[in-house]
């Protein structure tokens, strides 16, 4: 059976793993290699890594960092952050990335979306979104905006709308992040990650929120969510990922177990 | 040494990152001269079957290939490089492929919304006869996954094993003598995967 994966999340600024609350107030956790190689050997499913101030500065991501953590762990591997043209996805491929996480520059510019999806299959292309709750139902029927520029930005479009847009330009995986979630530890808004997992036919990744085990067991039953991204929780050594793990699996949840 | 084949089929870092892991030494080509010097060949690939085997023709490895998978070197195949073994493969609508193993290559369909295509994620493997290259591995272990369309086989001394998504049980793992090859990506399979590439590096090929 297909298990539920459990990624955790490498923000990482300066060459150092960070995490704020609600992007916002960041605090230095550790070096990005070692954490990913401990992650991947205690049971992560996926790694993400994003270059969190790659795209406010105006650079290309950290191509280095993303080599070294490449080299260091055997398990998928996704990348964000400062990704702009075909051939900054190429170069992040190259450098031992699985996968090329796209989010305010694919509002702007879908077409990087198809040709993405084009040159290098549609398993590569992941859409990161960054929808908020809104009051508008006229304007938005899903209930939730998409802002950009993380969080800073509103940009008109309904969250669902958007999602099903970029599921049909072609991305293979779309990672809903929730705002009000981010590093708060309350749970995944299951409300919002349900409405998009069942209205497209594509993975989708709940990322933001979590605080203990128990709310990755809700966001896989109740939010429907095909995979889960941690941060908080893991990097501040409250709870490992065996222990996650336990938990879904005392849930019946689908979960690899042996690694 | 294992020489890798590129077919501008997808991204090759992740399977010379695995290998230099363990320290064995690899080459990347494209040039049918050293696939035909090979003396062990890993076929990977990810992408659509129609593109590959365009490239494959454009870029004369066909014949090399079958050349060399006759002559006995060991040969690992991992995704879409074990799809197009097959005789056909129903992506970008029909495409004949090599014909190198008998079976096909079918698009998943979902049986309710909750089921998600492609298939994206670790999904267990049931093995069905013993083999060199699993060596250290425990029946029913975790591999990860990523694709839309899965191959099927009916000849049943070819299946090492299966796979059960989308309502179907396919063909993960086909071999026959020097040949093996997987669905699933061993490349990013963790220690498990490591350990299967690990006894590919070591394998003679006999069975």
């Amino acid at each position: 059976m297909l298990t539920k994966r459990v990624i955790p999340c490498l923000d990482v600024k300066n060459k150092k793993v960070t995490k704020g609350v609600r992007f916002q107030n960041n605090v230095e956790l550790g070096d990005p290699v070692e954490m990913a190689l401990g992650y991947s050997r205690d049971g992560a499913d996926e790694l993400v890594f994003y270059d969190i101030t790659a795209s406010a500065e105006g650079r290309p991501i950290d191509i280095e960092m993303v080599k070294a953590v490449a080299r260091a762990i055997r398990i998928p591997f996704a990348v964000g952050g400062g990704i702009a043209t075909l051939e900054d996805m190429y170069r992040v491929l190259l450098a031992g990335a699985e996968k090329i996480s796209v989010n305010s520059l694919a509002v702007t510019n879908s077409s990087i979306i198809s040709e993405g999806s084009k040159a290098f299959g549609a398993q590569c292309i992941v859409l990161g979104m960054d929808p908020v709750k809104t009051a508008d139902r006229k304007k938005f029927p899903s209930g939730y905006e998409i802002t950009v520029k993380g969080f800073r930005q509103r940009t008109g479009i309904d969250a669902l709308e958007w999602a099903k847009r970029a599921e049909s330009l072609g991305v293979g995986e779309i990672v809903v992040n929730s705002v009000d979630a981010d590093g708060m530890q309350t749970g995944f808004n299951l409300e919002l990650t349900a409405l998009i997992s069942t209205s497209v036919n594509i993975p989708v990744v709940a990322s933001g929120g979590a605080g203990v085990p128990q709310h990755l067991v809700e966001v896989f039953t109740q939010g429907k969510a095909d995979a889960a991204i941690i941060a908080s929780m893991v990097h501040t050594g409250k709870y490992t990922i065996r222990q996650i793990k336990d938990e879904m699996v005392a849930a019946k949840i689908p979960t690899r177990e042996k690694w | 040494m294992i020489t890798i084949i590129d077919y501008k089929a997808g991204n090759l870092t992740s399977v010379r990152l695995a290998f230099d892991a363990l320290g064995v030494e690899t080459q990347i080509t494209d040039a049918p001269e050293k696939i035909l010097a090979a003396d062990k060949i890993v076929f990977p690939g990810v992408g659509a079957a129609g593109a590959a085997m365009h490239n494959l023709k454009a870029l004369n490895l066909i014949e090399p290939i079958k050349k060399q998978i006759k002559a006995g070197v060991p040969f690992l195949g991992i995704c879409l490089g074990m799809q197009i073994l097959f005789n056909r493969s129903a992506e970008d609508g029909g495409t004949v492929c090599l014909g190198i193993l008998d079976g096909e290559v079918k698009r998943f369909v979902a049986p309710s919304n909750d089921i998600k295509i492609p298939q994206m994620g670790w999904n267990s493997v049931s093995l069905k006869q013993k083999h060199p290259l699993f060596k250290g591995i425990e029946n029913h272990s975790e591999f990860y996954f990523v694709h839309g369309y899965y191959p099927i086989t009916t000849v049943t001394e070819t299946i090492y094993g299966v796979t059960d998504y989308a309502g179907v049980t396919f063909t993960s793992i086909v071999g026959r003598n020097n040949l093996l090859a997987m669905q699933f990506h061993p490349e990013k399979s963790g220690r498990i995967g490591l350990t299967i590439l690990n006894n590919f590096s070591k394998w003679d090929g006999k069975c």
